[in-house]
């Protein structure tokens, strides 16, 4: 699904990447995890271009998207991400920002949008909220509704860039549990987190990655219980 | 001697013509300058410089001299070295809009810029070209933002054509001008050109006000 092949990033003289390789294949779910700065974000953002890659080839679904003629919008439709921030419309109600992509892009009719959004409500558990605005709402449940919303593109695989980092610690699980259910149903994910019981549970596989290189990979009982390398078991003691 | 009243009567045809004049060169460099001001805004914003220092110097150089200077070298310094000639008219609305359109290029380029990042990303990740995600995302949550400053800025323009009578151009101050210097009543005369000025410009705020309410998110 996703060919990470020799990847690397730099910013200015600062090397954040270096020769990152890996591969995603379809309906797994993969955690990255790491420390704060270890390239973990950069990583996943290179993944829709959010970064531009400084050199290597990522390839989606047999396009190589790092090449200049890549169309970048049509390759975005098809990896919905979740932020940190959430980052809702704020003039936008819940089901507006549902449907906004979907009626512009896909350019469905404003019904097959709402219906669609009615669906993905259901699933995140937020039916009754859909004429409300994003600043009514908690931090989890804006969350909620930001995954409904990369979903309502209908998306191959989606990327999670620490999506319960911004929130209180009682509303961790609800948008843990969505999560869950989307592992479940075969989606592709890529979840960048510091969830670690969520990352055992849920995950295919880990990725530890420290001072921008892949340091140890693997099915999440072995890293987790048996890690090989003194840097990850390091990192573990402390977060575990 | 005449009584105030009479004096007001007479000249009252006069100062309308005079307030005619200066609600048109408001209304039409108030439109030229939104073009002015939208465009130099996102050439400022622009990752290629070629597009970015031009729009820098123009901003710079407007907001760093007097409007006085700036119409009196568009209507006789500029055309004394170039090979052009312009009317007074013509010249009060480019010296104008120019002016105006500077300062709005930094009102809009701050609303702009005071979106967060985030909005830019999470329009861009889910397919919307940089345009789509301005016009369908970042603007409509900007120009909430840029009301209050910009009909600062309309109420500065309305004021600056007062300056326009340097050049003879027959706006509202001019006209009055011209008035008094006949009647000897200055009194009269420039409580009512004051008068004039004050009602256009209080409208206007009346209007942002209702217009901002609007934009309100609720």
């Amino acid at each position: 699904m996703i060919k990470v092949n020799n990847l690397s990033k730099s910013f200015g003289n600062l090397e954040v990447l270096k020769n990152i390789s890996t591969n995603i294949a379809p309906q797994e779910v993969v955690c990255i995890i790491g420390s704060s700065g270890s390239g973990k974000s950069t990583f996943l953002r290179c993944l829709n271009l959010l970064e531009e890659p400084t050199s290597g080839e990522i390839i989606v679904e047999d396009e190589n998207i790092v090449e200049k003629d890549t169309d970048i919008n049509k390759l975005r439709q098809k990896m919905g991400m979740v932020f940190q921030q959430f980052n809702l419309f704020p003039q936008k109600s819940v089901i507006q920002n549902i449907t906004l992509a979907p009626m512009k892009l896909k350019k469905k009719s404003k019904k097959e949008a709402e219906a669609l959004a009615m669906e993905l409500l259901k699933k995140v558990g937020l039916s009754e909220k859909a004429d409300v605005y994003p600043t009514n709402l908690s931090g989890g449940q804006q969350q909620r509704v930001a995954i409904a919303r990369a979903l309502a593109m209908e998306p191959h695989v989606m990327l999670f860039d620490e999506p319960t980092s911004a929130l209180d610690p009682e509303m961790v699980g609800e948008v843990l549990r969505v999560m869950k259910q989307l592992a479940k149903e075969g989606m592709t994910m890529v979840i960048v987190t510091h969830e670690m019981g969520f990352a055992r549970e849920v995950a295919d596989r880990v990725i530890y990655i420290d001072g921008g290189r892949i340091v140890e990979e693997g099915n999440p009982k072995d890293l987790f219980s048996n890690p090989t390398h003194e840097r990850t078991r390091a990192f573990l003691s402390k977060v575990l | 001697m005449e009584t105030s009243l009479k004096v007001i009567e007479e000249a009252l045809p006069y100062l309308l013509q005079g307030l005619y004049m200066t609600v048109l060169i408001s209304i039409v460099s108030i439109i030229i300058s939104l073009v002015i001001g939208l465009v130099a805004c996102f050439m400022r914003m622009s990752k290629y410089a070629i597009l970015r220092y031009p729009a820098a110097i123009y901003v710079n150089i407007i907001r760093g001299t007097p409007i006085l200077i700036q119409i009196l070298f568009i209507y006789f310094g500029a055309p004394s070295v170039l090979d052009i000639h312009l009317s007074a008219f013509a010249a009060g609305l480019i010296a104008i809009s120019l002016n105006i359109g500077a300062y709005n290029t930094e009102i809009f380029r701050g609303g702009i810029e005071s979106i967060s990042k985030g909005q830019m990303e999470a329009g861009r990740s889910l397919g919307f070209s940089y345009a789509q995600t301005m016009a369908f995302i970042i603007l409509p949550q900007a120009v909430r933002r840029m009301i209050p400053s910009f009909v600062n800025q309309l109420t500065h323009a309305i004021k600056d054509t007062s300056m326009l009578s340097v050049i003879g151009i027959a706006e509202l101050t001019m006209v009055g001008q011209s008035i008094y210097a006949m009647n000897f009543r200055s009194f009269e005369i420039l409580t009512m050109v004051g008068l004039f000025y004050f009602i256009t410009i209080y409208t206007v705020s009346l209007i942002s006000t209702k217009m901002e309410r609007r934009f309100v998110i609720t």
